[in-house]
């Protein structure tokens, strides 16, 4: 099976890097027309066997950022893999700007060197590859055109998808003067019916890659959320029949109960220090938002409403907390400073507003709004204002931000089935990600890892 | 499962006392045979020692008490243990007053009974706010038995939002079966 389908892979990358899309079953739905264009080059490879694949996924990556649009092999006007093989002009003829090019060459039994670099094909036209800057008073070559000088590597071949996600980060860096997410893990939940224990919390490549499975229940599990440092998920399981609030460390597996309150115990949030939670309780009646201090369980109301409060998030300074709330009649959203307590109400657009989440920089809030009975992913200004749906899909729910701000991801509904999708921050660019065999919802992206 | 056996052990319980009754009033008279409950058949042959028929018994079905007939019926509406809700509402509706009545009288006869409320909501809306609105249904449900004399040691509450939908075709008839409450005995 493997190999059938590292066969139909090969047979397709032969064809066309755009055909390998289909492969990777990721679905560009909107946006590539704003994309700049960009050209990675197939690195040249001296060794034997089959050449190992890494700009497929680095053209993969830069294509799914939504910023940049990787152009088919086929239209490229030549297959340099250094600077100095490279012909300016016929790439910015064809309307690119920038080019990634580099080598893989067998360095020892199963190690391979890698080599890259990042050239501006407009700055070498301009300066014919001869870029000068001074230096002591004197003009010396600047090769200003380069803007990655070459990186070498030696690795080994199981280490050749990572790698090729860190060529994509420096690329995405380099271009944008923003991190790339490219090396980060989504969490989400899986429901297989029919399947034993059809209730699964999975961990996986931002890309939908390496899915690993972490926890699988016979009954419902969700709301998983990443520690700010990346190595436990809290989350709520109704494995006992009643939901409790656990915190799991992902790479030994051990499970520390945190919540067992009569009543809700859900929504769990990490600070950004990672010392409290932001949870929802209803031991007293109803939901109410609560900050429990992970080492000592002390808890602290946050909220207290007579109408539901839920689906706490903390804003990146960890100074206050946006949450959902009923007291205006129907649900919208609210901060609360948690120091002084003042409370201020931050959407009035539509029927509802659910599920915010302040970006990293602290200026845009990413919601669910309700307009007219549909549910979308929507933005605005924290401050208010500039108010955007994002999304056209149906039944949108629990939008997670990327770690750089650039992109959402959310749980939707395609074709009967819950779905994982992407839109970017802007709305412009658009994608579903691989649909795996089953409902997949509650998406929580990981910080950078 | 419990409410099945305790309508199988009425079923049973029924015919058994109109038969004690019957056989007393007529104790005296001999030869009864013929009777028309087969499970009887060979006691009454074994008694008789033979099975002619020179006469032929018939019965009065006896009259069931109020209390039993209620709770025959309670027993028939206490099959069904789901009650469903309008779209974003939390409000008991009234066909499910006789329902939820059969229940409660069952509950206050049987105090070491317990029942866990379901609480359920369609797949619009976020999770997490689907959570609150299945306990805020799931309570509405403890409410009302509440009133009706159950005690609240006898209730457990849990939302599971919409976590487990009935019916997954995100239609409108199937959002509609997803809003409910369960009574699990």
């Amino acid at each position: 099976m493997k190999k059938l389908i590292q066969t139909a892979l090969m047979t397709l990358v032969l064809l066309q890097t755009s055909l390998v899309n289909a492969a990777l079953e990721i679905e560009i739905t909107g946006g590539i027309d704003q994309a700049r264009p960009i050209g990675i080059v197939p690195f040249k490879y001296e060794g034997t066997g089959t050449p190992p694949n890494i700009v497929d996924v680095v053209a993969e990556d830069l294509r799914r950022s939504g910023k940049f649009n990787p152009i088919a092999v086929i239209n490229m006007p030549q297959r340099p893999s250094q600077d100095s093989e490279v012909d300016y002009a016929a790439w910015v003829a064809e309307g690119v700007e920038v080019i990634v090019v580099g080598s893989i060459k067998e360095y020892d039994n199963n190690r391979y060197m890698v080599t890259f670099s990042l050239i501006d094909v407009l700055r070498g036209q301009i300066t014919d590859g001869k870029g000068q800057r001074l230096s002591d008073g004197k003009l010396v070559e600047s090769k200003d055109h380069i803007l990655e000088l070459p990186r070498q590597v030696v690795i080994e071949p199981k280490q050749f998808r990572q790698y090729s996600h860190r060529i994509s980060d420096v690329v995405y860096e380099r271009l944008t003067g923003n991190k790339g997410v490219f090396r980060t893990r989504i969490a989400y939940v899986i429901v297989r019916d029919g399947a034993p224990k059809p209730f699964q919390l999975v961990v996986a490549d931002y890309d939908g890659a390496n899915e690993i499975s972490l926890l699988r229940s016979n009954e419902p599990l969700m709301s998983p959320a990443w520690s700010p440092d990346g190595t436990k998920l809290a989350y709520v399981t109704f494995e006992n029949r009643r939901a409790q609030i656990y915190i799991q460390d992902i790479y030994t597996g051990q499970r520390t109960l945190l919540t067992a309150y009569d009543g809700i115990n859900g929504a769990p949030q990490w600070s950004p220090n990672g010392e409290d939670l932001a949870i929802v309780l209803s031991k007293d009646g109803n939901p109410e938002i609560y900050v429990i201090n992970t080492k000592t369980k002390a808890l602290r109301q946050i909220t207290s409403n007579r109408g539901v409060d839920t689906e706490p998030s903390w804003s990146p300074d960890g100074k206050s907390v946006t949450f959902t709330s009923e007291r205006g009649g129907k649900p919208q959203l609210y901060s609360v400073n948690l120091t002084t307590g003042k409370t201020r109400r931050l959407t009035f657009t539509g029927e509802m507003n659910l599920g915010g989440s302040i970006t990293p920089n602290g200026k845009q809030l990413v919601m669910v709004n309700r307009t007219r009975g549909k549910y979308h992913i929507a933005r605005q200004n924290v401050k208010g204002g500039d108010f955007k749906v994002l999304t056209t899909t149906k039944l949108d729910e629990s939008p997670s931000i990327s770690p750089n701000g650039s992109m959402i991801i959310y749980s939707t509904l395609y074709r009967e089935a819950q779905v994982l999708a992407l839109v970017s921050i802007d709305g412009r660019f658009k994608a579903r990600l691989p649909v795996s065999n089953g409902q997949v919802k509650s998406p929580a992206w990981s910080p950078f890892l | 499962m419990q409410l099945n056996k305790v309508l199988k052990g009425l079923l049973i319980a029924i015919p058994v006392m109109a038969l004690s009754a019957c056989s007393s009033s007529s104790n005296s008279g001999a030869g009864n045979s013929g009777e028309q409950d087969n499970s009887n058949n060979t006691q009454v042959e074994s008694n008789d020692g033979g099975n002619d028929s020179n006469v032929a018994v018939d019965t009065v079905e006896r009259q069931q008490t109020p209390e039993e007939i209620q709770e025959e019926r309670d027993a028939g509406l206490r099959q069904t243990q789901t009650v469903y809700f309008e779209y974003d509402k939390n409000n008991v509706q009234y066909q499910y007053n006789d329902l939820l009545a059969a229940h409660a009288r069952f509950l206050v006869k049987n105090p070491s009974t317990s029942i866990t409320i379901e609480g359920h909501c369609d797949e619009r809306g976020t999770p997490e706010y689907n959570i609150a609105l299945g306990e805020r249904r799931a309570k509405s449900v403890s409410k009302y038995l509440k009133t009706l004399g159950v005690s609240s040691s006898q209730i457990n509450i849990v939302s599971y939002g919409e976590e487990k939908p009935t019916d997954k075709s995100r239609t409108e008839s199937g959002f509609a079966k997803n809003r409910r409450a369960i009574l699990v005995y």
